[in-house]
Formats: C-alpha cells, sequence, structure tokens
C-alpha cells in the first residue's frame, strides 16, 4: 500500500469544508436547514444563507435556543444544522442537547467550529478542550472530527444520511489538505499507513500532524501503522483491535484534554478487548491561552516532535 | 364541540386521575397538575386538531408542548383521555417499565409526547422550531405551549420570546401557568416576575389574560387566542390559576408542588371529586 499520496499542497480550513459540505447537502436533500448563532461568516453558512434563504435561520446570540428550535424542527421531520463555535455547540448547551436532542433522540447536526487550541489569539475562554468528552458520554450521540477540509466536507454531507443526532467538530486555521481521494463513511477508521512497530490513531487536526511523524520516523527505521479515527463515537472497534494485536503499542493524537477524549475511548477499548501499553498525545489537563494556532500546538505538547517523542517512548 | 359542562366533567375525572396517579405513585407532582386540569381540558377537547394514531412530526395537525413537563399527571390523563393510548396505563405512572415516565419522555414511545421536558425552560424554544417548521412546509396549523411561571426565570425563555417576536411566530400561541406558586414559595419571594403582562409585550408579543380556573373563561380566551393568529405576532394567554385547583386542602400553596397525597388524604380530595368517565384500574 503506498502511503505517498497523502501529501498537500493546498492549505484550506475545515470550516471551509463544513460551509461547502452544508451546501452541496442542503442542494441535494430540502429536508436540510441550517440555523447559526451570530457566526454566519465564521461557519461559512452565509453560503447556504445566500442560495437557500428560506433554509436559513439566524437566532443571535442564543445558543440554547437555537438547540431547542433545531430539535422542534427535527420532530417536524426537517434535518437542522446547528452552527456555532464548539465552546458554545457544547459546554453552554449541555442540557439543551441532553434533554432536547439526545434523550428527544432527535435528527440534530451539532455543528462545532474552532474547537481547540488552534482557535488561537482568542484565548482559553474560546478553546474547548472537553467537548469531544461531553459529546460522546451522551446515549445515542455520533461524533466526528474531521481532519481537513476534503473530509469535514464529506462528513456534513454524510451525516445527513445518518437518523440521530451528531456532534461534528471541526477547526478554524487553515490546514493542509491530505484527504481528499478518501472515501468517508462514519464510524469506519481509515488506514494511512501500514506498518508493524506501533498503531497511531489521530483525529482532527492532529492526524496532519502524526503522518509528519511517521515521515521523520520512517527515515530511523520505525514502522508506524497510522490510522484516522475521524469518528470517536461509534467507535471503529474492529480496526483498533486488528491493528494493535499486529503491533502491541498504541499511540493516540487529539487535540482535546486527555480526560475523555478519544484516546480514553481507545484505552476503554484496550482495556476489555487486548490490553496495551498505550501514550497520549493530548492536552494533559490544562487550559489554553492566546497564541499563534502552531505556537500553542507546540507549547501544548501536540507538535510533531511531541508525536514523534510519544512513539519512541513506547518503541524504544 | 364540547359544552363547558361536558368540559367539566371531564376536568373533575382528569382531576381524579392526577390525584390517583400520584397516590399510587407515592411521589409526583399533583399541585400544578390540578391547576392547569381546565386549561388541558379544554384545549384538547375542544380545540387542538390531533389525528390519532399518534405521528411525532405532527404534520398537518395542531401541536402541543409541555415545557414544565412535572405537571405530566395531568397531560398523561388527557392523552389517555382523548385516546392517545389505553387509560389504565394511568396506573403505571412513575413504575419500573412505564412509558409513563415521571417528567414526560420520547424515549419510551409513548403516543402524545413529541419532546421529554422536566429540565425547565426549553419548552418554548422547542414550539418555535416547530411553528417555524410548520411555516417552512406550507403547513397551516398551529402549535401551542404550556409554561409555567416560575419556569419563565430561565433565560432560555426570553432567548427564544424574543425569537418567536422576530420571526413573527404568529402560529404559536404560548400559555403561561400563572400561579404565583413555585417549590420555595410565591414567584414574589423567590424572584419576582415583575410586569409580567409589561414583558411579554414589550417583547413583541399578543398578550391576553385568561381564568384558568373558569372553564367558561379559558375556553374563549383560547378561542381568543387563535381569532390573532396570522397577525404577525406570536400570542401569549397569561392564565391565573390556584395550585392544588379542585381539591380544598391543596389549593393555594406551594406544599403540593411535589409531594404525593397520603391514603387518607387520597379519599379526602376524591371525595370532592366526581367520577364522570369511570377510575382506570389499579
Amino acid at each position: 500500500m503506498s502511503w505517498d499520496k497523502f501529501t498537500s499542497t493546498q492549505k484550506i480550513a475545515t470550516r471551509n469544508g463544513f460551509g461547502d459540505g452544508l451546501l452541496e447537502a442542503a442542494r441535494s436533500n430540502p429536508k436540510i436547514v441550517a440555523l447559526c448563532a451570530d457566526l454566519a461568516g465564521s461557519l461559512k453558512m452565509d453560503l447556504l444563507e445566500k442560495e437557500f434563504p428560506s433554509r436559513y435561520f439566524q437566532v443571535g446570540v442564543a445558543e440554547a435556543n437555537m438547540i431547542g428550535m433545531a430539535a422542534g424542527m427535527a420532530t417536524s421531520g426537517l434535518i437542522p444544522y446547528t452552527g456555532t463555535f464548539a465552546n458554545f455547540s457544547t459546554g453552554r448547551v449541555y442540557d439543551q442537547i441532553r434533554q432536547s436532542v439526545a434523550y428527544s433522540g432527535k435528527n440534530v447536526k451539532i455543528c462545532a467550529s474552532h474547537a481547540g487550541l488552534t482557535l488561537g489569539e482568542d484565548g482559553a475562554t474560546h478553546q474547548i478542550l472537553e467537548d469531544i468528552g461531553l459529546m460522546k458520554m451522551l446515549p445515542g450521540m455520533c461524533v466526528i472530527n474531521p481532519a481537513d477540509y476534503a473530509q469535514t466536507k464529506a462528513a456534513t454531507m454524510a451525516i445527513a444520511n445518518h437518523e440521530g443526532p451528531v456532534y461534528l467538530r471541526f477547526g478554524r486555521p487553515d490546514w493542509p489538505v491530505f484527504m481528499q481521494n478518501e472515501k468517508f463513511e462514519i464510524g469506519k477508521a481509515i488506514t494511512l499507513r501500514e506498518g508493524k512497530d506501533v498503531s497511531i490513531f489521530a483525529t482532527g487536526h492532529m492526524l496532519w500532524q502524526a503522518l509528519e511523524a511517521v515521515r521523520l520516523l520512517e527515515q530511523e527505521g520505525i514502522d508506524c501503522e497510522l490510522i484516522n479515527i475521524h469518528t470517536i463515537k461509534p467507535l471503529d472497534i474492529e480496526a483498533i483491535i486488528k491493528s494493535v494485536k499486529k503491533t502491541n503499542r498504541v499511540v493516540s493524537c487529539e487535540e482535546h484534554q486527555r480526560n475523555g477524549g478519544l484516546g480514553d475511548s481507545i484505552a476503554q477499548t484496550l482495556a476489555l478487548h487486548h490490553p496495551t501499553r498505550m501514550e497520549y498525545v493530548a492536552v494533559n489537563d490544562s487550559f489554553g491561552e492566546s497564541g499563534k494556532p502552531m505556537e500553542l500546538i507546540e507549547k501544548y505538547g501536540l507538535g510533531v516532535k511531541d508525536v514523534v517523542a510519544a512513539v519512541k517512548k513506547i518503541v524504544l | 364541540m364540547k359544552t363547558i359542562a361536558e368540559l367539566q366533567s371531564i376536568a373533575s375525572q382528569v382531576r381524579r386521575d392526577i390525584i390517583r396517579q400520584t397516590w399510587s405513585a407515592k411521589s409526583g407532582h399533583p399541585g400544578g397538575s390540578l391547576g392547569c386540569a381546565d386549561y388541558l381540558t379544554s384545549l384538547y377537547f375542544n380545540h387542538l386538531r390531533f389525528k390519532l394514531p399518534f405521528t411525532m412530526n405532527g404534520n398537518d395537525e395542531d401541536i402541543f408542548v409541555l415545557s414544565n413537563g412535572h405537571i405530566s399527571p395531568v397531560f398523561y390523563s388527557i392523552l389517555a383521555r382523548t385516546g392517545h393510548f389505553p387509560v389504565d396505563e394511568l396506573a403505571t405512572f412513575r413504575k419500573l417499565n412505564s412509558r409513563l415516565q415521571g417528567h414526560p419522555a420520547t424515549q419510551e414511545h409513548i403516543p402524545g409526547v413529541r419532546i421529554a421536558s422536566g429540565s425547565l425552560g426549553q419548552g418554548l424554544s422547542v414550539a418555535l422550531g416547530l411553528a417555524l417548521a410548520k411555516k417552512f412546509q406550507a403547513d397551516t396549523k398551529l402549535v401551542f405551549a404550556l409554561t409555567g411561571d416560575g419556569e419563565l426565570q430561565e433565560g432560555q425563555n426570553w432567548e427564544a420570546i424574543m425569537a418567536a417576536a422576530h420571526y413573527k411566530a404568529d402560529n404559536l400561541i404560548v400559555t403561561v401557568d400563572w400561579n404565583g406558586q413555585q417549590i420555595d414559595g410565591p414567584n414574589d419571594k423567590v424572584i419576582s416576575l415583575g410586569d409580567l403582562e409589561g414583558k411579554w409585550k414589550t417583547f413583541g408579543w399578543t398578550v391576553l389574560h385568561a381564568n384558568g380556573n373558569d372553564m367558561q373563561d379559558i375556553d374563549q380566551k383560547i378561542s381568543d387566542a387563535k381569532s390573532h393568529v396570522g397577525q404577525g405576532k406570536p400570542i401569549v394567554i397569561l392564565m391565573k390559576t390556584i395550585m392544588g385547583f379542585g381539591v380544598d386542602y391543596m389549593m393555594g400553596t406551594h406544599r403540593w408542588h411535589g409531594v404525593a397525597p397520603n391514603d387518607e388524604q387520597t379519599a379526602k380530595a376524591l371525595d370532592q371529586l366526581t367520577e364522570t368517565l369511570g377510575d382506570y384500574k389499579i
């Protein structure tokens, strides 16, 4: 299997993938409507607003009401996509999502931009690093964190055909595009490189970081298996176990707290099915701060060098 | 259309159902349920254009959303007495494996319930979403919602109230159960609602007043509210009720908000409420 194809010639933000995917999904599915809490430009929802003004609902700075309205619209058979930053999509409206969406079994797509540290200069008030944990604990909630523009666009379109609540998490900064040729299927892991020394499971922006790390490690003779877990729930347990049975070493990579994120889901899987040594590349029980996205990535232990170090720690 | 006397007769049975459900479950919320029995009887028997068998989407039918989910005993009684599910199922209220959860839920697929409620302040948003969805789908039927008064202390309501006016949701009729009581005492002691009429008016709603325990009046006011539909403004009925109405020792106090009557109290309550449609079996 050739993995040389995973190179990037351009950078586009994952949020652009959401905006483009939403417009394309709306063109083919008349049941799709969009609700936005005063962030249409940031989430690129203005594309849908321009082409389908009657299907776009500006709700203002009122996220709790947005979630409730979406639950009502879903009850009537529409497919509402809500849009705001990840912080305001989850922590701020947790009870609304829990009762009116998840417990009520509503087909609402909660779409969350500016997740994680790479939101940058706005600082920790906006840099939520707990959202995956919050959402994955809700029964029936599907949780997806795509890796690049192309995968975000594909995921945005795919969730329209998934019956039930979805949390779709993406980000702010321009980011390498490299997954354009990979088929996206909810709950199905994607193997980028097969290897025998260690299984690296990465989600969101961290897939590119892991990919660069694997290239460096390759030069040092370390044979990494790199797997993209874009869907944190439902988790592709089969793919994880199959890989780990071969490598017996695991590194997880995510732009999220270590507590409650992808790594914890993998650790639980390992504990139940195949106990294995594991290292986390994640934020370790800390809030972020203001700074440039890549400065924050480096400072909080999510750099390429951090992935390399985690792999070496467990392999060597 | 039912006559006022017929509605009153039904409401008496609904009140018996409320007492018997909470007594049997040894828990639940009889006070607010009794206060809203007349409103819900009038709404479901004379106004709400619903279809059976129940379908979740409610397309081409009027929809009711209960925001103050703790008054589930009156909601369940009304749904049972209007044929949504067997009346005898009321005996399962709050018991293990029942479709009649302590607060309404959709997980058990109980006909007539479209959204979970209980955590307060969320129902108006849901009702607004339904109302806008109806407009979007060119469905001319209406959305009704009931909220408590203490519940209006939840800020989400005011987000929904503002947005409903912005979107000219003139197919939405909200009723406030204004009994003046909440768990810790009178609203005015807990957190005053202030000028409630002024608040709704300033937010851009058409405001009506009703006596929710005068069947003639509440039945008329629901008709009046419907006459305001399609005029560019959402409609609210500020409905004065007495918590515990119909059972003398429960009336006008917050003490029966969330307390079930014991055997003796139940007997005393049922003595005051005529059995008109037949009690369900326990």
